[in-house]
Formats: C-alpha cells, structure tokens, sequence
C-alpha cells in the first residue's frame, strides 16, 4: 500500500439517502483505489450508484459515512466553499451534455473556470493558456465560434479544452461519448487516451457502455451499490463479450 | 480587485447574451429615473420661477412703523409715536445698501366726495412716487404724481380701480375733482387692478396722494379750525415747539435737492413731518435680513438711542408669505421624492422578477459553474453584479432621458427648467440601491443550489 501513489483511496465508503421514511443505500461501503496515471472505467447500468459515486469522487458531493483521500488529503468532512476551492485546483469534468455556455465564444469558455481558481494570472496570459489548450483538442480556428457553430464533436473537445485550463490532477468523464455518433466517439475517447498517455493525467470515466470502458486499462463494475469487479479492462470485455481493446 | 474585475465581466457577459430582456427589465428604472431627473428639473425651474413671481408680489416689502406711546397710563397702540419722519426715509434710501426703494407714507379715513356720490376709500395713503415701486404697482391710465409735486403740496390724486367705481361708476375720472374735506383734488390717475391680497382685502380699494398734500391741506386743516384755508402753514408753529432743534436741519424732505431760489419761494422752513409709517423693498429675498439690520442700526443712531433702550419703531416684514414660499417648496420636493420612491420600488420588483427567473433559467449554468469551482459566494456575487449592473445602465439611460426630456419641454413648452445635481447623485444612489436590495434575493436564491441537482436541471 504505496499512499503516495494512490491518488484516489476510499474507505469503507457509503451514501444513503432520505427519500421520505425510507432510507435508500446507494452506495455500501465501497473501498477503492485509484493509482496516479491510471485511466479507469467507472460501468454499470443506470441506478448502480456510479454517477453517486463519481458526484463524491468530484467532491460535488459528501459520503454518509467513510472516508476519502484524494490526492493525499482527507476531504470526506470538508464545507461546501472548501469543496468549490478544491474543484477548482484539481479536478476537472466533461459531462455527456458539454455544458457549454450558450452564446460565449469557445474561447471564453474555456476560460471561464480561470474566474473561479484564487491564482491570479493576467489576461494575455490566460489567453495564452486556452489558446494552448484548444490547440491542443484541434479547434485553434475555431476559438471564436459559438457552441451553436460547433458539432457535438467540437462541443465536447472545447469543454476538454475547459476542464484542463485548471491543470487538474484528475478528470472525470460523465459518459462523454452519450451524446455522440460513434465516430467522435472514438475521437473524444482517443484524446483522453492521449491526454492519460502523455501528459500524465488520471482520468474516471463513468459509462454504461463496454464498449467505451474498453479504451481504459481498468475497469471498476458496479452494482446496487456495490463493486462487483475490478479487474483490468480486457479481462472484463472478454467477460461481456466486447471485441478489442486499448 | 482583480477578481471583482472578472466577476464585472462575467456579469457584462451575461447581460450581452440577452441584450433585449436586459434592456426590458431595466426599463421600468430608465423610466422611474428619467421620471424623477424631469420632474426635478422641471420642479427645480419653476419652483424658481414661483419664487422671483411671489418675490414681486411683495414678499421683499419691509413696514417700518413708529413705537407705541403711552400717555398717562394708556397705550395709544402699536404706530402711534410721532417718531418717524421723512428725513429717516431719505437717510434710510441713502445709506441702506440692501434697500432699493423707499416710500414714506401718512394714512387717514376721510370721506371723499364727487359730484354727489361719497365714499370713504379703505386705504387713504399720502406718499411719494416711490410707493408705486415698492409695492411694484403700474398704472391704468393717466399718471403718478411727481416728487415736484410731492414737494409743492400739489392737489392730485391717484385712485384704485375700486375707488372709481363707487365715485364714478363707468366714466372716465381722469382730470375730474373730487373732494376730500373740502380740499379739491384732480385725479389725475389711475392704478392697475391688483385685487385681494393674501388677508382678503381688497387692494384696489385706495387713493394716493401727495402726503404733504393728505398731512398739510386735508388733515394738517382739521387740527386747527382757525385755518380754513388749504394753504396755510400752521403747524409750523406745532413743529417748533415740539422739536426745536429741526429748525437748524437744512436737509428736510419737502425741500430737498431744490434751488436756493426755489428754497427761498418755499415759505415753509420747518414742518412737523412724522409719518405713519415708511415702506421699503430690499433687492431681493435675501437681502431683507441684512436691510432690517441696516435700517434698525441707522434708525437706532438717528434717534439717539443708546445701547439700554428699546427700538422705538419696528419692522415688520412679509415672514408669512416667505414661510409660505418654503413650506410649498418643501411639499413639492417631498411629493416628487414620493413619486420617485414609488416608481423606483415598482422598478426594483421588475428587476428582482426577472432576476428570480433568469437564475431559474441559467440553473443548468450555475451548476457548471460551481462545479468548475465556483464557491456560493462567487456564484452570489455574479448575479448581484448583474442585478447593479443592470440598474446602474437604467439609471444612467434615465438621467440622459431625463435631461432630454426636461430639455425638450423647455424648448417646446417654455417652461423654465434647472439642471439639478443633487438629483442627479440621488439618481446613482438610488439605482445602485434597488440594483442591491432587489438583486440580493435572486442571487442568494443562486448560490444556495446543489451543484448536481443544478447540473440534472433541464
């Protein structure tokens, strides 16, 4: 148990929530690790507790009980503002639905989390770090357009270009590839390899899909709240069934 | 700083992306600021305009009147000292700085005849041409009577309009006699019809005459019955006795500013000369204080009083009519203020409204936004930064509205109209104030949402 190297470690994690008189246990005492540079699938049907799951692991969201480290720090007790201040320094997200703000020029969504980090940079200088950063996801012409002029491609490697302007140690990928036909797809999913290959960044991706979990080197199932396997991704897709691999 | 720059753009940003429902919600600030900045404007000018119009109703009119006198253990009432002549009225208009006419003046009730008619006109004034400027008073037709006249005892008369109608009726009175006591008078004008002053009474109900004329032929007459004759000077006896001491003052008022010839034809040395009163009008409003205390000061010297006596006179000015000046000023700016509060209010819940709305709509975007790492407080801060923002363009569409307008109703209608400032700094205050009362609620409504319930919000 090397704790320097996990970047994730959870401890007998739960969630449970109050619908009425009933209690709903969404999420029973997982225990995990995630290592620093791993590239992980978070699968499971809709209704297992993964979206629960990733909410906590992006400190959106508090475990009932348990306990989580992320990135060496205890942060299963923290206040909401101390919450906010941690997302901005090291998480970022991609969600299925870009989220992109309407009638804002990629560029400036792409800087829009800048507003929110307490280290102050200049303009030029978080201009040059977005201009960097969709260069990098191949839109540099198209930094002034809309997200109305842009494919749901173009949409979704902006808000990559967005969730890195931060220079996270972690991203997580809420089905990134849910809103996209199966060529993107395999583009978005090939820049988050790329991203985890060479820059070093270690990446959850939430999916129901084996077909995207296969990009990933490790597979994490769940269900009813619990994890089932963890085992690496081409054990799993020839368990289910699913062709190739990364 | 740098921070609360970028909190500003992205406020700025957002209005930019919905420039019509931001113009709209902020309309009802552009009108209630462009409401209140005429209506001050407006407000201000004509409540100037009030001011210099009651100024020339009078309200810079000063009433010196004797002091009281007691003989025997009875007061003879207020006015009734010998003590004020016209050598105070021509030393009052030669030294007061503040005063800009003077006009001695001697009252009687005396019956006035005209070919059968009798009447016994409310106001009887013997003065000088300078009444008709205090009190700001043109004639008719016909004319004033003179200073010469003044000084030569001349037998002419002014009559109010009242006055011609209870003697004449409807014919024309200039160049007829009337008769006062027996003393025939030319009238040899008439005064413009002023109407009631502010007590009822009615203003036109008057005859001027020379008060040398009214005190030495009408009244001086009555005293002593020997004299039958208008012309004699009796009295000077009267005024040698009572102050023996006048007879050396050279510069009396009848026969100032003539020729030695003419001071020589004039039989009269010395004449007993106190007035009933003397009426004077400062410059303007606010030089009345300064005239009472110029006047108090030289009447003081003048009769010799020293620092343990009373006045022996006193002055009475038109406080009433001033206060009343204030008091409507101060009902119209309180009125406005009302007015202005009301519009301000019903455009604050304009705003909060569609502030309340645009957070429900931008939900999706607020839950980003935190969950990119924006804490409660920056996602509060954003949204009152647009709420202020918001009415601080209303304001500043208004004032310039405002101005416009007020410009455009003095261009057109000719009403006067002043810039106001303080108006204009309220018109901020007030606009940054309903941006923060109003936004406060919508944006604390914002930065208290769950950023994953926000984020599943479609």
């Amino acid at each position: 148990m090397n704790s320097e190297q996990d970047i994730i470690r959870l401890e007998k994690l739960s969630k449970t929530y109050l619908l009425g008189e009933v209690e709903l246990r969404v999420l029973k005492d997982i225990t995990l690790n995630v290592r620093r540079g791993e590239m992980v699938a978070l699968m499971g049907a809709s209704g297992s507790g993964k979206t629960t799951l990733m909410n906590i692991l992006g400190c959106l969201d508090q475990p009932t009980s348990g306990r989580y480290w992320l990135d060496g720090e205890e942060i299963s007790r923290l206040s909401s503002n101390q919450r906010a201040e941690l997302r901005s320094k090291k998480i970022g997200f991609v969600f299925q639905s870009f989220n992109l703000l309407p009638k804002t020029s990629a560029l400036d969504n792409v800087l829009m989390p800048l507003t929110y980090s307490h280290r102050f940079v200049s303009e030029r200088e978080a201009k040059n770090i977005a201009t960097r950063l969709l260069q990098k996801v191949g839109l540099a012409d198209r930094m002034d357009h809309y997200p109305s002029q842009l494919s749901g491609g173009q949409q979704q490697r902006v808000a990559i270009a967005r969730s890195l302007v931060n220079s996270p140690v972690i991203l997580f990928a809420d089905e990134p590839t849910g809103n996209l036909d199966s060529h993107t797809s395999l583009e978005v999913l090939e820049m988050f390899g790329h991203l985890n290959r060479d820059e070093g960044i270690t990446i959850v991706l939430v999916t129901h899909d084996a077909n995207v979990a296969k990009y990933t080197q490790r597979t994490i199932r769940i269900r009813d709240g619990e994890i089932i396997d963890d085992l690496p991704s081409a054990q799993i897709m020839a368990a289910v069934g699913v062709e190739g691999g990364a | 700083m740098q921070y609360l720059l970028l909190n500003g753009k992205t406020a700025v940003r957002s209005l930019q992306r919905n420039v019509l429902r931001a113009t709209l919600t902020t309309l009802g600030i552009v009108i209630g600021i462009a409401a209140v900045i005429a209506m001050m404007e407006i407000g201000a000018g004509s409540s100037a305009a009030i001011q210099s119009t009651i100024a020339n109703m009078g309200s810079n009119v000063l009433m010196i009147m004797p002091g009281t006198v007691t003989l025997g253990g009875v007061s003879m009432g207020s006015g009734s000292g010998l003590n004020l002549t016209t050598d105070d009225a021509t030393a009052i208009s030669r030294d007061s700085a503040s005063v800009r006419y003077v006009a001695p003046f001697v009252r009687a009730r005396v019956q006035v005849l005209y070919n059968g008619n009798n009447y016994v006109p409310n106001q009887i004034y013997g003065t000088t041409p300078a009444y008709l400027q205090v009190e700001d008073w043109d004639m008719a037709s016909g004319r004033c009577f003179t200073s010469a006249e003044v000084r030569s005892a001349a037998k002419v008369c002014v009559l109010g309009q009242t006055t011609v109608n209870q003697l004449f009726g409807t014919d024309s009175p200039i160049g007829k006699e009337v008769y006062m006591r027996s003393v025939p008078l030319e009238v040899i004008g008439v005064l413009k019809v002023k109407g009631a002053n502010m007590l009822g009474m009615d203003q036109d109900d008057i005859l001027l005459l020379p008060w040398t004329t009214l005190k030495y032929r009408v009244i001086g007459s009555t005293f002593s019955e020997n004299n039958q004759s208008a012309a004699d000077e009796q009295s000077t006896i009267t005024t040698d006795q009572l102050y023996p001491e006048a007879a050396e003052t050279d510069d009396l008022y009848p026969a100032d500013s003539e020729t030695a010839a003419e001071t020589a034809d004039f039989p009269v040395i010395t004449r007993f000369d106190n007035v009933n009163g003397i009426m004077v009008s400062a410059w303007s409003a606010s030089d009345i204080d300064p005239a009472i205390d110029q006047i108090t000061q030289l009447l003081r010297s003048r009769h010799q009083l020293t620092a343990n006596d009373e006045n022996d006179f006193t002055i009475r000015n038109m406080t009433e009519i001033t206060d009343t000046l204030a008091a409507t000023t101060n009902t119209m700016t309180n009125l406005l203020l009302g007015v202005a509060l009301i519009s301000l209010i019903v455009g604050g819940v304009g705003i909060m409204n569609i502030m309340l709305v645009s957070v429900t709509e931008r939900t999706k975007e607020i839950g980003l936004r935190m969950a990119v790492g924006a804490a409660g407080r920056d996602v509060l801060l954003q949204f009152l930064f647009e709420a202020v923002l918001l009415c601080m363009l209303g304001g500043a569409l208004g004032i310039g509205l405002g101005m416009g307008g007020s410009w455009l109703i003095s261009a057109l209608l000719h009403w006067p109209t002043q810039v106001s400032v303080p108006a204009i700094i309220a018109a901020v205050v007030v606009a940054v104030s309903v941006g923060l009362v109003f936004g406060y609620y919508p944006a604390w409504k914002a930065s208290k949402l769950d950023p994953i319930q926000a984020l599943r919000y479609e």
